[in-house]
């Protein structure tokens, strides 16, 4: 029983705010719920399964409170980021499984203007492993740029390289009209803004903004029925990675592991691929999850990402809405891949819109890329 | 008294992490082997993944490793560490093979390396705690 053509996201909406002071998280995500079911074709009454993950008090029972749902199925998957990417797949096993028929999948948070210092602040809990970890005062962005540094010098990699993703994101945001920063960047520019963690500059590290949005899931059947065109699930898949007992070759990443599973199941090749839509919380996850997801080699990653590759009109356009280095991210950023995704395979992207797209891969990092972290690799195709 | 100048979290010592903190404080690295499969494990914890084995003895470490990778810290907010700016954040992997996350110190930030040689050192913290952290190995 595979999700392969099975399974379509029917609605997507991202929420247009990267900063609002004046609305509470909970209001994002039901001003999301409101914006994809719009989107779909249906209401709230339509759903049956809900699905939504956080940190905090955005907990899924809260939800269902606040959004008065009384669903058949839910879900709180908490592998981090990545964890509504995941979602779309768990949701479309469930309903494949006679679950349920419609899902729901919802995000909000007021990161930005409740000021949580995600990238350089705590976060850790005195449980194992953290504890061991504590002392010596990780940052994410010390996690992220352990995986740098360990690139840098097995492969020579260099920051001038990654600073090319970023500006590549930059110049997508430029043709999002609700991205945050939409003022074109230089390589230069990256590499005079500040070090915070080696060998990560300020530039190289996605920002903290406000935002939520949403996700409808329901099978491919009920789909045709529905006003627009559907984006199918073709194929996913979900790992982890972590320090186990000791022994970390810390260049592999998950997404080395939900990317074989995925493009296994969806029985597409890496030429295929129209679009990626990469968590890209800093330069460094870019490259390491396009050489795990295989479509360069180790090592070559900083090539790759040369030479406009990576950008609209490029081989492999990666993150069209300017990702969370240019565009949102309010703390989990995986549901903006599916979104931005789903609008690209719909034809619906505007200015940044990639021709003839039909064939979109998602993959989300959640957690700590260099201490312990969650992969989850989505394949969608135009229904 | 150096402990009310410590702001830096602490350890949660527990029934499964005790052996290794109590070697610490004695200014000795310690890990687990698993008495069934004898797996090294790193952190501490009762029950081997390997083989799921309960049995295990506590170790001494040569304490002697190579930096794997690092990240030299500029900003952390957290109360200590926000103190100390820059700190080197970094993967020792011990010559008897195990990874631990740790910290580089006794040398300027700029002149650590992947594969620089380190020994461990302790800064004791109060009666129950001593952290292990890593400095260059003496030339």
């Amino acid at each position: 029983m595979s999700l392969k053509n099975e399974i379509a996201v029917v609605g997507a909406y991202e929420h247009p705010r990267r900063w609002a002071p004046d609305k509470t998280a909970y209001q994002i995500a039901a001003e999301s719920a409101r914006g994809a079911l719009e989107d779909a074709g249906l209401t709230i009454k339509d759903v049956d399964g809900y699905a939504t993950s956080g940190v905090g008090p955005i907990g899924v029972l809260s939800m269902c409170h606040h959004l008065n749902l009384k669903p058949d199925w839910i879900d709180s998957t908490a592998i981090g980021g990545s964890s509504f990417v995941a979602q779309v797949a768990y949701a479309g096993a469930a309903i494949r499984a006679g679950l349920c028929r419609t899902v729901l999948i919802t995000y909000g948070s007021t990161a930005a203007s409740e000021r949580f210092a995600i990238g350089t602040g705590g976060g850790f809990s005195q449980d194992p492993p953290d504890t061991f970890d504590i002392p010596y005062g990780p940052t994410i962005v010390g996690a992220y740029g352990m995986v740098a540094q360990r690139h840098m010098h097995e492969y020579g990699t260099t920051s001038a390289q990654l600073a090319e993703i970023a500006v590549t994101m930059r110049r997508h945001a430029g043709l999002n009209p609700n991205a945050k920063y939409r003022d074109p960047i230089t390589v230069e520019d990256v590499l005079a803004s500040r070090v915070i963690s080696s060998p990560l500059h300020l530039l190289d590290c996605c920002m903290i903004s406000d935002g939520g949005g949403a996700l409808v899931v329901t099978s491919a059947e009920r789909a045709r029925d529905l006003k627009k065109r559907p984006a199918l699930v073709l194929g996913a898949g979900v790992a982890n990675r972590h320090n186990g007992i000791g022994q970390r070759d810390i260049l592999d990443i998950a997404a080395r592991q939900s990317g074989a599973r995925a493009f296994e199941r969806a029985g597409v090749k890496h030429a295929d691929v129209d679009l990626c839509m990469i968590y890209d919380s800093f330069t460094i996850t870019v490259l390491a999850t396009l050489e795990n997801l295989g479509f360069c080699k180790l090592g070559e990653g900083g090539a790759f990402v040369q030479n406009g590759r990576i950008g609209l009109g490029g081989e492999l356009p990666v993150n069209l809405d300017g990702g969370g280095l240019s565009s949102n991210h309010p703390g989990m950023r995986g549901i903006f891949l599916v979104i931005e995704a789903v609008q690209q395979l719909r034809g619906e992207s505007g200015e940044r819109q990639v021709e003839d797209a039909r064939i979109a891969l998602c993959h989300g990092t959640g957690g700590w890329l260099g201490i312990k972290h969650s992969g989850a690799t989505l394949i969608l195709g135009a229904g | 008294m150096a402990e009310t100048a410590y702001k830096k979290p602490t350890p949660r010592v527990d029934e499964e992490t005790r052996g290794y903190w109590e070697a610490c404080r004695r200014h000795e690295l310690v890990l687990q082997r698993c008495g069934k499969c004898a797996t090294l494990r790193y952190y501490p914890r009762a029950v081997c993944p390997e083989c799921l084995s309960g049995e295990a003895r506590w170790e001494r470490m040569s304490g002697r490793g190579t930096v794997y990778t690092f990240s030299v810290t500029y900003q952390n907010q957290s109360p200590g560490f926000r103190d100390e700016l820059p700190y080197v954040l970094a993967y020792v992997t011990l010559d008897e093979g195990v990874q631990m996350l740790t910290n580089v110190v006794g040398c300027p930030a700029d002149q650590v390396k992947i594969g620089m040689p380190v020994e461990v050192t302790f800064e004791d913290v109060n009666e129950e705690i001593a952290i292990p952290r890593f400095k260059p190995v003496a030339s």
